[in-house]
């Protein structure tokens, strides 16, 4: 093991790991705004924008990020449509998160009893007043897990960035045994950086959920 | 279960109980005047906004007491916080919870809850108050707490429309008692008649069901 070897990349490590970082989590915070606008069309039954949102549900997982990235990166370009790496390879995640955070957030939603949505009708709440003081709120509480779990996934996806040549953990692991051949000390560190980014999330995760357990739910 | 061609008035200051066996309509009733299940045909007119309480409390977990108490009154009547807040605070003390205004709803019992929801209704000030088998989800030694409420609204002459299996309190409570039964009203008479003299077999049969 060359650890002067490991010691002198570990910055390009560290610059890799921001961008994964970054990107990574612009494409969950559009994923998440997506997700909760899905989830609501979804759960309120609107016409029309529920039909386009399950078609795009449809499309979204059951087609590999890979090939949602190449088509931002390489399609959208002969449309006119030039977009960064960055921005495509959020634009992407968001795209492929957008639809599991819907199931999360709607599973939430329906996990909310139906009387305390009438509760907050008979209080002459509104639809959108219901949503946001009353329904939303819990549903928000019990998509915890789900959503972590989501962000886990989709932290993991983006090793798919390097196929769009984003220097991010994996492009940086690839490119420096290509240049070094050192590949068991550019794997080792690869693994550690991506530990060091999911494993925070994964305890959050399970310590969120082991409180769900215990607390106890009732009105 | 379908209502079917009833006609029912409720004046103001008035107390109408309704009872019947189970599946009867009678929670359809309030439902329907309350706007949360559809009417197929007829109408329901009344002068103000209605409160309800419901069997399984409905009070919002993810919010303290006095929070549940203010939501409505500071989103949708948009009254000022610190008029509402005083408010809910005398109302709490009322019903002898003033201590657990800050408390969530999972903390307080069956009892406690519903006088929460009895209270969170009020605030309101609806012109008629309904309320759908408010002690049938309690256990017995909590259900006298909640009817002594109810008891006393009735005492401050509030409009009010009660759905109960507990004929004991039916009795003390009602200035008239409505008997339903298949969704049609079967009997209708004060509350001394209804109990003494019921007029029809049905009735007859139902309260013996209440006598051991």
């Amino acid at each position: 093991m060359d650890f002067a070897y490991m010691k002198n990349v570990l910055p390009l490590y560290e610059k890799a790991a921001v961008l994964t970082l970054r990107i990574g989590l612009e494409g969950i915070i559009f994923a998440t705004f997506a997700g909760i606008v899905c989830a609501v069309i979804l759960y309120e039954k609107v016409p029309v924008l529920r039909q386009l949102v399950m078609v795009y549900i449809e499309i979204s997982r059951n087609t590999p990020l890979l090939v949602q990235l190449f088509f931002i990166y390489y399609g959208l370009p002969k449309a006119g449509i030039v977009l960064s790496a960055e921005i495509c390879g959020a634009a992407g995640l968001a795209f492929l998160g957008g639809s599991y955070m819907a199931e999360a957030f709607r599973s939430g939603l329906e996990n909310v009893a139906p009387l305390q949505r009438e509760s907050a009708y008979s209080l002459g709440m509104g639809k959108l007043q219901t949503m946001r003081y009353v329904v939303g709120p819990q549903a928000v509480a019990t998509s915890i897990p789900a959503f972590l779990a989501n962000v886990i996934f989709l932290l993991k996806e983006t090793s798919v960035f390097s196929a769009i040549s984003l220097m991010d953990l994996m492009f940086t692991a690839k490119d420096l045994i290509g240049l070094y051949y050192k590949t068991t000390e550019s794997l080792l560190l690869l693994v550690i950086f991506y530990l060091f980014i999911l494993l925070p999330v994964s305890l959050t995760g399970a310590a969120v959920e082991r409180r769900m357990k215990y607390a106890g739910s009732g009105s | 279960m379908v209502l079917d061609n009833l006609s029912l008035e409720v004046k103001k200051g008035e107390v109408v109980v309704i009872v019947g066996p189970s599946g009867c309509g009678k929670s359809t009733l309030l439902r329907c005047i309350n706007g949360l299940e559809p009417i197929q045909s007829g109408s329901i007119e009344t002068d103000g906004q209605a409160g309800m309480v419901f069997q399984s409390y409905e009070l919002f977990p993810h919010l303290s007491v006095l929070k549940n108490m203010m939501l409505a009154p500071l989103k949708v009547q948009k009254r000022e916080k610190k008029e509402v807040k005083k408010e809910a605070m005398e109302l709490l003390k009322r019903v002898g919870l003033e201590e657990k205004a800050d408390s969530y709803p999972q903390q307080l019992s069956g009892g406690q809850k519903q006088r929460v929801a009895i209270v969170r209704a009020l605030i309101l000030h609806p012109e008629i108050l309904l309320f759908d088998e408010v002690t049938a989800a309690l256990d017995p030694e909590m259900v006298r707490e909640v009817l002594d409420v109810v008891l006393d609204l009735a005492r401050q002459k509030r409009t009010m429309l009660v759905v109960t299996h507990e004929m004991q309190f039916a009795r003390a409570v009602a200035d008239r008692i409505v008997f339903i039964d298949e969704g049609k009203i079967i009997e209708e008479a004060s509350s001394e008649e209804f109990f003494e003299h019921p007029k029809t077999d049905r009735a007859k049969r139902f309260l013996n069901v209440f006598r051991y």
